[in-house]
């Protein structure tokens, strides 16, 4: 009865096999490292979607077999974000300041460097002073603790407070939204100390490294596709043993849990914090990327949109999130992206830049409606994992109704 | 014989309407009780006050030899305790095999930290197997309990509690939706269970209580209008108004 990890999962095997192919292929194909046939910039977009692929895995564990519909993710990837920029933009700056001041006759002293930087950083929104959250920006290895730390404590304490109260369904699904919003607002005031709207920039330039973009973004690539390896086996792991079965007890029904003895509230608070690490991880591999961060990416209707990515793949399945996130970010990427031709009705053009949002709307109605399953659920037609049959319910709710097994009998 | 249970002078009001009116109920350690009343007797209400889902306004819940009070402790700690409860729908997880469920239900630690590294060992699989056996679904381990067939899902949340090892078990109306053959095999299952643990049985069906042949209380507008045997309380004028004389 007792087999090992991986035969009871085979789909993680063929998951890391089919990433670690991609990954190569687009190695192969690269402009640093092949033959040139990808453009950089599509190296990074492809980057970058495997980090949301990684976020899409933990809103899976969250949602899809927790059962916790949180609209709040996208706050602690974006705070994993912030967290790593800290430290990118920080020491750019600091080799730019040394550089320029090394010119000077008389050696600049290390007051003189750090009020530069400052200077330098904060100048765009009218202050040259240090908040004290940028403490421990100097140091690579705090700012990767805090990747995780930061947005770990948040989710722990706005999770304690949340599932402590017994708040659940659509109630808890607009206080994440409250958190998210509050988070964007406070980052959009100048002195929050995080450069507010204009956000952290330049964070694609690693310090101290003098190769060229074409080769930066294939190291993110590897280290995005191997974070995304690791998060798959981690989540997969998480929900294959009794785990597992707790969690989707939780979602399926909480009660009938604790009446088994688990505390479902401590349960909830571990997969909402360990999902909160993960998508700030993903955040911190993401926003290299893209070169720039700023409060609109907490806006709330990013975590809805990694919701109808979850939905849209295939909730309660790892891969399923996977491909949602990839197929509808990719495909948003191209009708956004102006590469998608524009259909003449004659008396209206629609232009998909504007209609992609309506399309996007309408195929998550859809989906909902006619296959809650998502694209995973296409995986059932080759093996036979079904729904459960639930032959033998009663026809009605009196003792004496005909069982659906006698019926057809 | 020592008491396991004792609910003394418990009252409960629902915006005005009292559901439980100083109601007081004693179980002892290995002892089988049936609890009957009409609709709205407070039967269930009596199971969520013991098992923590429910705050009554006052009275006492005590527990166990220690005689600790069970007001202050929360659904998991108590079933922790060793209070199992079984639902008057199966409520079972339909999503998950026979075997994940009656792993889950298997007194094991309950922690997050031990749940996440636990693997079963070949103890707690011939547990399973055996109670498995035990509840007539030895066959059907592997397959999702949705598919169950309505009493088997009965038997399942049966055997789940059983895996608790709780050293009480409240059960509600357990022979609801099954066949002359299938509450006969439930009557031995729970009167097996009660030589060694506190079994209490809310149930409708007289002929059922009949059979467990055992102490029975009848509530009636949230308080006990009386105890002892089936022949005596049928044979209470009080009780023949309010309940059986309908």
């Amino acid at each position: 009865m007792e087999r090992s990890f991986v035969a009871k999962n085979p789909s993680v095997l063929v998951f890391l096999a089919i990433l670690s192919l991609f990954t190569l292929g687009v190695t192969v194909l690269s402009e640093g490292f092949g033959i040139g046939v990808i453009s950089t910039s599509f190296v990074k977009t492809l980057g970058k979607t495997l980090c949301l692929c990684l976020i899409a895995v933990a809103m899976d564990l969250v949602w899809g077999f927790t059962g916790i519909l949180s609209l709040g993710h996208f706050a602690f990837f974006g705070l994993g974000g912030y967290m790593i920029g800290m430290w990118l933009m920080y020491e750019r700056t600091r080799l730019i300041v040394v550089e320029s001041l090394s010119q000077a006759e008389i050696p600049p002293t290390s007051s003189e460097v750090v009020d530069a930087i400052g200077t330098q950083i904060f100048g765009v929104v009218g202050s040259s002073e240090f908040p004290l959250i940028w403490a421990f920006s100097d140091s690579l290895f705090l700012q990767l603790v805090l990747v995780v730390l930061v947005p770990g404590l948040l989710a722990l304490i706005f999770g304690w407070l949340a599932f402590r109260s017994r708040v659940t369904g659509v109630y808890l699904s607009i206080l994440t939204q409250a958190m998210t919003l509050a988070l964007a607002l406070y980052l959009f005031q100048n002195d929050s100390g995080l450069r507010g709207n204009n956000g952290l920039s330049g964070l694609q330039n690693l310090p101290g490294v003098t190769v060229s973009q074409d080769v930066v973004s294939i190291w993110f690539l590897w280290a995005s596709a191997l974070a995304l390896g690791l998060g798959y086996l981690l989540a997969a792991w998480v929900v294959s043993g009794k785990f597992g079965s707790v969690i989707r007890g939780i979602r399926d029904n909480e009660a009938r849990v604790r009446f088994l003895g688990y505390s479902v509230e401590v349960y909830k608070l571990a997969v909402f914090t360990l999902t909160a690490c993960i998508a700030a991880i993903a955040g911190a591999l993401y926003y290299p990327q893209a070169g720039i961060i700023n409060p609109e990416e907490m806006a709330p209707i990013a975590s809805i949109y990694l919701a109808v990515w979850v939905a849209i793949g295939g909730r309660g399945r790892l891969y399923g999130a996977v491909i949602g996130a990839a197929f509808v970010s990719l495909l948003s990427t191209w009708f956004t992206g102006g590469q998608a031709p524009d259909i003449p009705l004659g008396f209206y053009t629609i232009k998909w830049v504007d209609w992609w949002q309506v399309l996007l709307g309408v195929s998550f109605v859809l989906v909902t409606l006619f296959a809650p399953q998502g694209i995973g659920g296409l995986f059932d037609l080759w093996t036979n994992r079904r729904a459960p049959q639930r032959h033998g319910a009663a026809l009605g709710p009196d003792e004496s109704a005909l069982r659906e097994k006698e019926a057809t009998e | 014989m020592s008491t396991l249970l004792e609910v003394s002078g418990v009252s409960v009001t629902f915006d005005g309407f009292r559901a439980i009116n100083n109601l007081s109920f004693q179980i002892g350690n290995a002892e089988l009780r049936a609890v009957i009343g009409p609709n709205g007797a407070g039967k269930t209400t009596f199971m969520d006050i013991v098992t923590g889902k429910t705050r009554p306004d006052e009275g006492r819940v005590i527990w166990g030899e220690k005689s600790v009070s069970l007001l202050r402790m929360s659904e998991a700690t108590i079933a922790q305790a060793g209070i199992g409860r079984k639902f008057q729908k199966p409520t079972v997880f339909e999503d998950q095999s026979v075997q994940e469920n009656l792993l889950m239900a298997l007194k094991n630690k309950r922690g997050w930290l031990g749940v996440l590294f636990y693997r079963p060992s070949k103890g707690d699989l011939e547990k399973v197997e055996e109670l498995a056996a035990e509840i007539g679904l030895k066959d059907e381990l592997t397959r999702k309990s949705g598919e169950l067939s309505h009493g088997q899902k009965q038997w399942l949340e049966i055997g789940m509690l059983l895996a608790q090892e709780p050293r009480l078990l409240l059960v509600d109306e357990p022979a609801a939706g099954m066949t002359p053959q299938e509450r006969e095999h439930t009557t031995d299952i729970l009167v097996q269970a009660a030589k060694t643990r506190a079994v209490v049985v809310v149930e409708h069906d007289m002929e059922f209580v009949r059979r467990l042949n055992c102490k029975v209380t009848v509530l009636h507008e949230g308080s006990v209008l009386a105890e002892g045997s089936l022949d005596h309380v049928t044979s209470n004028q009080d009780v023949i108004d309010v309940y059986l004389g309908r």
